[in-house]
C-alpha cells in the first residue's frame, strides 16, 4: 500500500489543473479505503457540527465500508501536537491522526515542518466541483499556496449580531462600533487574542482601518508593522474602556460570547459562523429578538481545510471521506440551517440541474443573514500577520 | 512476589514521571531536531521572561495555591474542633466521599454559574433586592487577582482533607485528649488545638502538600475561574504547547520547567511555614493561658464548613438545573421552560465514551488496590514500615502535570507505542495509586493483628489467614479505597487525551471537548454524567459489604 501511495504522490506532483488526467487512479483507491478507519480529528464543541460529522460517518460507513471516527478536539492544535510527537518518537507510519480539520495558521505551520501528506487534492474527483482555476479561495489558505496539500471543506465568514430588544442602532463599521460603546458602555467584547476570533476581530478592524490595506496580504516582515498597525492600537486604547468589564477580562472564544448574549450581559456580539445565530435561536441559547447582519464594508472570510498528516495510517480512506466531504449531497446537507450552516465551497456554475437545486432548496432560517449579504467577503491577509498581531496585542493588553 | 510489590510501584510511578520530565529538559534548552532545534541556547529561557505579564502569571500561581490550601486547611481543623457526632456532623461526614468524586473542571463550572453576575444566586436575587434587569458588569469571575480561582480551590479541596483527617484521628484518640485538656480547664475547641492538632497535622502532611502542589499547577479549575489578563503560569504553558506556531513548544517546555520551580518553592515556603507556625503554637501551647470564649471559633468553623459544603451542591444542582433548561435568562429565577432535548441529544453520544470510561476506571483502580494490598501485606508481614522510598508515590502529585505528560507521549512513541488502552490505563494509575494507598494504609495498619494470629493458630497458612480473615474483614476500606480510585480516573483528562491521542473517548475527554463550545445545557448534561459516573462506584462500595454481610451482624459494624 506504501508503495502505491509513493507512486500516487508522484503523479500528484503535477500542477492542480491537471485533476482530470490522474483521476483514473480513483478506483483503486477506493478500493483500498475499504475496511479501514479513518480517525477525523475535528474540533468538536458544537452539537450541529458533532452531527453532521456523525451523518457523514453513516454515510461513509454504507456507501465506502470506511468506519469514520470523529475524534472531538477541544483545539486543533492538540492533533498538531500529536503529530509532532509521533514524529518526534520516531512513528512514521503509524499516526493516529488520519484526517485534520485545519486552516490558516495551523495549516502554514504543518505544511513548513512537513507534517503533512501531499500533494494529494487534485486526486479528489469533486474537487474540480469547486471550479480551482478560478477560484482562489480553495487554492490559497490564509494567501499561503495550498499546492494540494488540503482539500476545500467549507466557507465561513464573520457574522456580527445583537439584540433587538436591548439595542437598536448596531455599528456597520469600526468607527461606529467605537461611537456605539461609548453609548453602551460594557456591552460589547471580544474573545482574548490569540484565539483564533479574537484575533480576526483585530484584523477585520486592521483591515478597515490601515492607511496602507495592501501591506497586510504580503509577509509581515515586509511591512513596516508599527506604521501599518497603529491605527488598530489607537483605536483599541479608546474602545477598551467601553468593552465589558472595561476589558480587565476577555471572554475565552465564540461560544462564551453567545453565553453571554444569551444571558443578556452582552448586547452586541460576532461570530465566524453565519448560521450560529439561528442555531442558537432553535436551541434556546438565544432568544428570538437576535438578528445578524454584515458590516457595510463586508467582513473577512475564509475556507475551512481538510489535511492528512504525513505518517496518517489510513490515507486512501482519509481521501475518500474528503472527496464525499465535498460532494454536492454532502455540501448541502452541511449547509442546510437546520444541520449545521457551514456554507459551501462548490461553484454553482459547475453543478448540473440537479445538483443546484439540492442549493436551491435550501431555506432562509430566522435571524441569520441574507446569501446576498454574504457576497462582501474580506480576504484573510497573510497567516504571519497573525502571530504578529496576537504578540503585539499581548505586550500591550497582557497586564504586568 | 510479595517482597517486589513496594519497588513494582516505585518503577510504575517513577519512570514515567523522571522520564517524562527529562524529555522536556532538552527543548527548554533549545535542543529538538524535529522542530528544527539543533544547538543547545538559553533562548527559549530569555523569550519566557520576555513574556508579558509572566511575573504576574508566576505570582498568582504562587499566592493562589499558598492561600487556597491554608484556607481550606484552616476551615478543616476549626471544623474538626467542633466536631461532636451532632447530625450536622455526620450529615457532612457522609458527603464528603461523594463531593470528593465530583471532578475538578464540573464542580468549577457549577461554581462559575452560581456567583457569575448573570449566575444563580444573582438572579435569585434580582431583581426584587437588587433592582437589576440585566447582570451588572461587576468582575466578579476570573479577577486578576485570582480570587474566584482561591475560592473555586478552597471548596473543592476541603472534603480531600477532611476525608483524609477523619482517616487519621482514630489513631489519636482525639476525645481522650480533648478530655485530659478540659480537665486542665481548657475550653473545648481551644483543648482540640492544643493536644489534638499538633499530633494530627503530620498525619495529614503528605496530603496537604499534594493538595498544595496541585493548587499551584492546575489546568482546568485555572481556565474557567481564574484570571485570563494573564493567565496562570501552568494555563499559558498549556496554550504554548497548543499554539499553532511549533517553535513556541521551546517556551512551552521551559515553561513546564519554569512551573516545576514555581510548585517547588511553594512547597518549600509551606515547609519554612510550617516551621515558623510550629515554633509560635509551641508558644502558645506552653503558655497555657485558658481564653475565654471560644464560642467565636465554634461559630466560624461549622458556619463556614457549611458554605462550602452547601456551595458544590448548589453549584451541582444549578448544572442539573442547565441541563434541562429551555430559554433562561436574567433576572429568571428559574428556567421559563424545562426540555429534555439536551439529554436527547447527547444520548447517541452517552453509551461509548460512559463504558469506556468505567473499563479504564475499573481496570485502574484494581490494579491500584492490588498492588497497595501487595505492598501493605509485605510490610505486615514484615513487622516494620515498608521502604521508606514509597514517599515517591506522591511524586505524580507533585510534580505538575504539564511538565512530564508530553515528555510521557513523546515516550510511548519511543517504545513504538500506537495510542493503546494499557498505556491510557497506566497513566491514570500515576494519579489512581497514590490515593488508594492514601485511603488504604490506615485502616490496614489499624487492624487488630490478633485476628491473623487467631487464624495461624487455627491452622491456616499465612496466605489463607489474608484471603480468609483480613481482605473478607477489610473488605470496606478496600472498596472505597477502590471507589475513590474510580472517581480519581473518570476525572483525569490530559493523561487521556495526550496519551490516548484522542482514540479513547473517556466521559471526561468528551465534557471537556463540548465545554470549548459553551453551550451551558450540553456541559450540564455532560459535567452531570461526569458527576454521576463516580457516583455509582461510591454507591456500590457502601452497598456490597451490606449485601454480602446480610447473615453476619458482626460483620456490618466492621
Amino acid at each position: 500500500m506504501k508503495s502505491t501511495l509513493l507512486a500516487l504522490s508522484v503523479s500528484l506532483a503535477l500542477p492542480l489543473g491537471s485533476h482530470a488526467a490522474v483521476s483514473d487512479e480513483w478506483p483503486a483507491i477506493v478500493e483500498q479505503a475499504r475496511g479501514q478507519t479513518v480517525y477525523f480529528n475535528a474540533w468538536g464543541g458544537e452539537s450541529n457540527t458533532n452531527n453532521t460529522i456523525r451523518w457523514a460517518a453513516g454515510q461513509g460507513e454504507e456507501r465506502y465500508g470506511i468506519d469514520l471516527v470523529h475524534v472531538k478536539l477541544g483545539d486543533t492544535a492538540e492533533a498538531v501536537s500529536r503529530v509532532v510527537a509521533e514524529k518526534q518518537g520516531g512513528n512514521t507510519s503509524e499516526g493516529a491522526v488520519d484526517l485534520i480539520w485545519v486552516n490558516g495558521e495551523n495549516f502554514a505551520t504543518l505544511k513548513e515542518a512537513g507534517l503533512l501528506f501531499g500533494p494529494w487534492v487534485g486526486q479528489l474527483p469533486n474537487f474540480s466541483l469547486t471550479d480551482p482555476e478560478n477560484n482562489p479561495a480553495v487554492t490559497t489558505d490564509f494567501t499561503v499556496p495550498v499546492e494540494g496539500m488540503e482539500a476545500p471543506w467549507g466557507k465561513a465568514q464573520v457574522v456580527f449580531y445583537y439584540d433587538t430588544s436591548l439595542t437598536e442602532n448596531p455599528p456597520g463599521s469600526m468607527p461606529e462600533l467605537l461611537e456605539w460603546a461609548q453609548e453602551n458602555p460594557g456591552e460589547f467584547s471580544y474573545p482574548k487574542p490569540p484565539q483564533f476570533l479574537g484575533t480576526t476581530f483585530l484584523k477585520q478592524a486592521l483591515i478597515e482601518l490601515a492607511d496602507d490595506g495592501d501591506a497586510l496580504y504580503r509577509p509581515v516582515a515586509e511591512a513596516d508593522f508599527e506604521v501599518v498597525t497603529a491605527p488598530l492600537w489607537n483605536f483599541l486604547d479608546q474602545l477598551h474602556p467601553n468593552l465589558w468589564r472595561s476589558a480587565r477580562n476577555f471572554p475565552d472564544n465564540g461560544p462564551s460570547l453567545r453565553r453571554l448574549m444569551g444571558a443578556g450581559e452582552l448586547s452586541l456580539a460576532f461570530s465566524f459562523w453565519p448560521a450560529e445565530v439561528p442555531a442558537a435561536i432553535a436551541n434556546n441559547e438565544l432568544p428570538p429578538t437576535v438578528e445578524s447582519y454584515v458590516l457595510d464594508g463586508g467582513t473577512i472570510g475564509n475556507v475551512s481545510f481538510l489535511a492528512i498528516p504525513f505518517n496518517a495510517q489510513h490515507k486512501s480512506a482519509a481521501m475518500v471521506v474528503a472527496n464525499f466531504l465535498l460532494s454536492p449531497e454532502a455540501q448541502a446537507y452541511a449547509q442546510h440551517p437546520d444541520n449545521w450552516g457551514f456554507l459551501t465551497v462548490l461553484s454553482m456554475d459547475q453543478l448540473d440541474a440537479e445538483q443546484k437545486a439540492l442549493f436551491e432548496a435550501l431555506p432562509s432560517p430566522k435571524g441569520g443573514v441574507t446569501p446576498a449579504e454574504l457576497q462582501q467577503v474580506l480576504e484573510e491577509p497573510h497567516a504571519s500577520w497573525v502571530e504578529a498581531l496576537e504578540t503585539a496585542w499581548l505586550e500591550r493588553y497582557s497586564g504586568n | 512476589m510479595l517482597r517486589l510489590a513496594p519497588w513494582i510501584i516505585v518503577f510504575i510511578l517513577v519512570v514515567p514521571v523522571v522520564g517524562g520530565t527529562l524529555l522536556t529538559v532538552p527543548p527548554a534548552f533549545g535542543y529538538l531536531p524535529v522542530l528544527g532545534g539543533d544547538d543547545w541556547s538559553l533562548r527559549p529561557w530569555l523569550e519566557l521572561a520576555a513574556t508579558p505579564g509572566i511575573l504576574r502569571s508566576i505570582a498568582v500561581s504562587f499566592g493562589s495555591g499558598l492561600l487556597a490550601t491554608g484556607l481550606a486547611l484552616i476551615i478543616v481543623f476549626l471544623f474538626l474542633s467542633t466536631i461532636a457526632n451532632t447530625r450536622f456532623d455526620r450529615w457532612i461526614q457522609r458527603l464528603v466521599s461523594p463531593l470528593l468524586s465530583v471532578p475538578h473542571a464540573a464542580a468549577a463550572f457549577g461554581f462559575a454559574f452560581l456567583v457569575a453576575p448573570s449566575g444563580l444566586m444573582l438572579r435569585w436575587l434580582s431583581p426584587s433586592l437588587t433592582g437589576f434587569e440585566r447582570p451588572p458588569d461587576w468582575l466578579l469571575l476570573n479577577d486578576p487577582f485570582g480570587m474566584s480561582l482561591i475560592s473555586g480551590l478552597v471548596v473543592k479541596e476541603i472534603p480531600f482533607l477532611l476525608l483524609v483527617s477523619l482517616a487519621g484521628l482514630p489513631q489519636l484518640n482525639a476525645a481522650q485528649r480533648v478530655m485530659l485538656a478540659r480537665s486542665l480547664g481548657y475550653l473545648p475547641r481551644v483543648a482540640w488545638f492544643k493536644a489534638v492538632a499538633p499530633a494530627l497535622y503530620p498525619l495529614i502532611r503528605l496530603p496537604v502538600y499534594a493538595v498544595l502542589a496541585f493548587a499551584t499547577s492546575t489546568v482546568d479549575v485555572a481556565m474557567i475561574l481564574g484570571p485570563n489578563l494573564p493567565s496562570t503560569l501552568s494555563v499559558q504553558v498549556v496554550q504554548w504547547f497548543n499554539d499553532p506556531d511549533l517553535t513556541r513548544r521551546f517556551l512551552a517546555s521551559a515553561g513546564a520547567l519554569l512551573q516545576l520551580l514555581v510548585t517547588a518553592s511553594a512547597l518549600s515556603a509551606w515547609w519554612g511555614l510550617e516551621k515558623l507556625i510550629g515554633t509560635g503554637f509551641n508558644a502558645w501551647v506552653a503558655g497555657g493561658n485558658r481564653q475565654r470564649s471560644d464560642g467565636t471559633l465554634w461559630l466560624v468553623g461549622r458556619g463556614l464548613m457549611l458554605i462550602a459544603t452547601l456551595l458544590p451542591v448548589l453549584g451541582l444542582f444549578a448544572l442539573a438545573l442547565n441541563s434541562v433548561a429551555g430559554f433562561w435568562r436574567f433576572p429568571d429565577a428559574w428556567p421559563g421552560s424545562v426540555t429534555l432535548s439536551h439529554w436527547l441529544q447527547a444520548l447517541p453520544d452517552l453509551a461509548r465514551p460512559f463504558w469506556m470510561t468505567m473499563v479504564i476506571a475499573t481496570a485502574a483502580s484494581a490494579l491500584a488496590v492490588a498492588m497497595v494490598l501487595a505492598a501493605l501485606e509485605h510490610e505486615q508481614r514484615r513487622n516494620r514500615p515498608a521502604t521508606r522510598a514509597l514517599w515517591l508515590l506522591y511524586l505524580p502529585l507533585l510534580v505538575p502535570q504539564v511538565g512530564f505528560l508530553s515528555g510521557i507521549t513523546v515516550l510511548s512513541q519511543m517504545a513504538g507505542q500506537a495510542p493503546a488502552l494499557w498505556v491510557v490505563v497506566w497513566a491514570h494509575l500515576l494519579f489512581v495509586l497514590p490515593y488508594v494507598y492514601l485511603t488504604l494504609v490506615e485502616p490496614y495498619r489499624r487492624f487488630d493483628f490478633r485476628w491473623v494470629i487467631l487464624g495461624r493458630s487455627l491452622g491456616l497458612s499465612v496466605n489463607q489467614a489474608f484471603w480468609r480473615i483480613r481482605l473478607p474483614m477489610m473488605l470496606r476500606p478496600v472498596l472505597t479505597a477502590m471507589a475513590l480510585g474510580v472517581a480519581i480516573s473518570v476525572s483525569q483528562y490530559l493523561p487521556t487525551q495526550m496519551l490516548g491521542g484522542g482514540r479513547i473517548v473517556t466521559v471526561t475527554t468528551e465534557a471537556v471537548a463540548l465545554s470549548s463550545g459553551g453551550d451551558r445545557r450540553l456541559i450540564g448534561v455532560w459535567a452531570m454524567v461526569q458527576a454521576i459516573t463516580p457516583f455509582i462506584g461510591f454507591v456500590l462500595a457502601l452497598l456490597i459489604p451490606r449485601l454480602l454481610w446480610k447473615e453476619r451482624r458482626g460483620m456490618q459494624a466492621l
